[in-house]
């Protein structure tokens, strides 16, 4: 260990391996619905897939989870975000692809992407 | 890439209950599902709730599972890691409210009173993982002292900081540094005890199994303040888990060049070496603990030379506890002033008890100086099993004495306990309910000090083996009024000439316990009765007829076939061949068996 700045670059980097043990009250939660027709219906990628993009954007106030069936299983796979303060946003019928885009759109720029929320899909 | 960290707790006491069995099976699920590479289990240091062991939390969601046992493995990983649903059944019920809502560990009564600063790592990193020590501000406070301090700045901070040592007896960390410091240049050592040798006292073989790597820069640390580029652990080869872990830090540290030569680019060496104690429980004490790293057999020497003068091969050293240590990388980073806000006037910082005897929430606690005993036993340990009465806490171990109920309000720091007769030793906590007879436990720990005693002088040598026998004479009944002033005469008699502390406070437990307890010595001599019945000469079991049903489940059990009596006919025990084991009275289911 030559530097301060060396250790500063291991710190950082390690951090970024530790995240997903922080508690924060005020975070963001996303929740994948992973029960048996979750899973079926290809909840798994969608649930990697919002942790990769969460972890390249580096989006630390997000925790992304999973949950049980909450009972739309014509709907799976089922993503919940329930931000502090604000009522709860479930997308239905997701995907990997449609994931990267509520990620960038809704986490990361506050706007809810109504096209593949359970009001519109399920119209 | 990994959405979830199990961290397993991989501390003695949850080893011990079987959580490395646990990690095995866990990583064969985990496989088995398909889910690696999706999930990362962690082996972490304790967690400090003991009692409820093996102990594991799953990540992100922070879920706190307790008394896991290996069969629950596979429902782990379907339900919660492949499924998301919680396995209720195996989730901390103080982290459960009554609407079935989670809440943080945090809240719950064990930690809320809590402030971990020695522990702060404990249970939250891999201990074997350097990266993960440093990512929690690890080796900041060994760069920010080897960059930006003077050495007596740091000696300076330490003394602001009111750091008193945490092995036993109080004396001023920094004032320590300080008089090492002022010693002419050259070599110089500093040394760590690690022989934590109190029965019942672990909170250093947390911090080595828990967080190694603050040991490591905080001995660096010390090193850099006193002028000393050499560093010795003298560990006990009794704690294997402690050792291996250690030198695993220790390499690690090494590989990255946080030990060694010109670390971090200025200049300053320094490196460390563990030594094995073989056990010994008065290489605890200072001079004997640096005889025994020299080679020599653990015996102590005479102070004046202090070893800060003149120490360890003759030079001067540092010589300090773990959890001393554990503190020093926590105040260089946050200032003296921080640690100096937490405890009490003339005790600072937080420190660290083995909480275990009586009590429900057995583990390891931090909490800042001046927390009463009170909360400590009723609202953080959760009080006594069974509803029993609380009757006295036993701080400092074999050195240390009493508390008694009375004094149940008392804030605990190194002053208060020292007026009420007991002593802050290295944190053990034994708490005593109505059933422990308080001859018993002074004969308890004085057999240790007669087993311990090094033998180098006499009054520690012999003096503890006749303070042991009045003792067994009180306790069988043979002793007379006359006892209890030879007791105390030869009590003080020791306590003043004994060579080391070892000797120094060995009769402390019989003081303390003749000062708060003296009626029940008095009736082991006068009435010759155990109030507690705890002592077997002086109490007898005996089967109350009229609550005996005559199931004979009782004459089964008997080892010496000393209970007689025909079915459906109330029994009755032969006190002559009775060995009072208390096997029947573990199994009548009515209550008809007593002690009296």
């Amino acid at each position: 260990m030559k530097s301060l700045e060396e250790l500063k670059a291991i710190r950082e980097k390690a951090k970024e391996n530790m995240g997903v043990r922080e508690e924060q009250s005020d975070s963001i939660r996303v929740v994948v619905g992973m029960a048996t027709c979750g899973i079926a219906a290809g909840a798994r990628p969608v649930l990697n897939t919002l942790v990769e993009e969460v972890a390249k954007e580096k989006l630390q106030n997000v925790i992304v989870g999973q949950t049980g069936c909450i009972g739309v299983c014509q709907f799976e796979p089922v993503v919940e975000v329930m931000e502090p303060g604000k009522s709860k946003i479930t997308y239905v019928r997701m995907t990997p692809e449609k994931a990267i885009k509520v990620v960038h759109k809704h986490l990361m720029g506050g706007e809810v992407v109504s096209a593949y929320t359970i009001g519109e899909v399920g119209k | 890439m990994i959405r979830s960290h199990i961290l397993v707790c991989g501390g003695t006491g949850c080893t011990s209950s079987g959580s490395e069995e646990i990690i095995t099976s866990l990583e064969q699920n985990i496989t088995n599902a398909g889910l690696d590479g999706e999930i990362k289990v962690i082996r972490t240091g304790c967690f400090g709730l003991c009692a409820l062991g093996p102990i594991m939390i799953v990540y992100p969601e922070g879920t706190f599972y307790s008394m896991v046992q290996v069969e629950d493995v596979p429902e782990i990983v379907e339900e919660h890691l492949l499924k998301g649903r919680v396995v209720t059944r195996l989730v901390y019920d103080e982290t459960v409210t009554q609407d079935a809502e989670v809440t943080s560990l945090d809240e719950t009564s064990f930690y809320k009173k809590q402030k971990r600063v020695a522990l702060r790592n404990c249970g939250v990193i891999d201990p074997e993982n350097i990266n993960e020590y440093i990512a929690m501000d690890g080796y900041q406070a060994l760069g920010k002292v080897l960059t930006e301090m003077t050495p007596e700045e740091v000696v300076q901070t330490i003394k602001d900081s009111g750091l008193r040592g945490r092995g036993g007896g109080g004396f001023p960390t920094g004032l320590k540094w300080g008089f090492a410091a002022a010693q002419p240049k050259g070599q110089k050592y500093v040394c760590c005890n690690a022989d934590e040798g109190d029965p019942g006292a672990f909170m250093d073989r947390s911090v080595l199994e828990g967080d190694p790597h603050a040991l490591i820069e905080a001995m660096a640390i010390a090193g850099y303040a006193i002028g000393a580029n050499t560093g010795y652990v003298y560990v006990r080869a009794e704690y294997p888990i402690a050792v291996h872990r250690l030198q695993i830090a220790v390499d690690q540290a090494r590989s990255m060049g946080l030990l060694g030569k010109d670390i971090f680019g200025t200049g300053f060496d320094f490196d460390m070496e563990l030594r094995l104690g073989a056990g010994a429980f008065v290489c605890g004490e200072e001079t004997a603990l640096l005889t025994s790293i020299e080679g020599k057999r653990g015996e102590p020497q005479p102070r004046p030379p202090f070893p800060a003068v003149k120490g360890l091969f003759g030079k001067p050293t540092v010589l300090n506890n773990v959890e001393t240590y554990a503190n020093i990388p926590r105040i260089i980073l946050r200032g003296a002033d921080w640690f100096a806000a937490m405890g009490t006037e003339k005790s600072k910082g937080t420190k660290v008890f083995a909480l275990g005897g009586k009590i429900n929430n057995v583990g390891l606690v931090e909490v800042p100086m001046g927390t009463t005993l009170r909360e400590i036993i009723e609202e953080i340990g959760g009080g006594i099993p069974g509803g029993k009465k609380f009757k006295a806490a036993q701080t400092g171990g074999p050195s240390g004495g009493c508390i008694p109920a009375s004094h149940i309000d008392v804030e605990i720091d190194y002053d208060n306990l020292i007026a009420l007769g007991s002593m802050m030793g290295s944190g053990g906590m034994i708490v005593m309910d109505e059933d422990n007879c308080m001859v018993d436990i002074a004969k308890f720990f004085l057999e240790f000090t007669v087993d311990e005693s090094c033998g180098k002088c006499t009054p520690c040598r012999i003096g503890t083996k006749r303070l042991y026998e009045m003792l067994d004479k009180v306790t069988k009944g043979q002793a007379v009024m006359k006892d209890l002033e030879k007791i105390e005469d030869l009590c003080y008699h020791i306590k003043e000439n004994s060579l080391c502390g070892l000797g120094q406070t060995a009769p402390n437990p019989v003081l303390s316990t003749l000062r708060y307890f003296r009626h029940e010595y008095e009736a082991h001599i006068k009435e010759k009765r155990c109030p507690s019945h705890v002592c077997k000469d002086l109490m007898s079991i005996v089967i109350v007829p009229e609550k005996c049903k005559g199931c004979t489940l009782c004459a089964r059990v008997c080892p010496t076939d000393c209970i007689a009596g025909t079915v459906k006919q109330p029994h009755v025990i032969d006190q002559d061949k009775c060995v009072k084991c208390g096997a029947c009275i573990e199994k009548c289911k009515f209550g008809a068996i007593v002690k009296q």
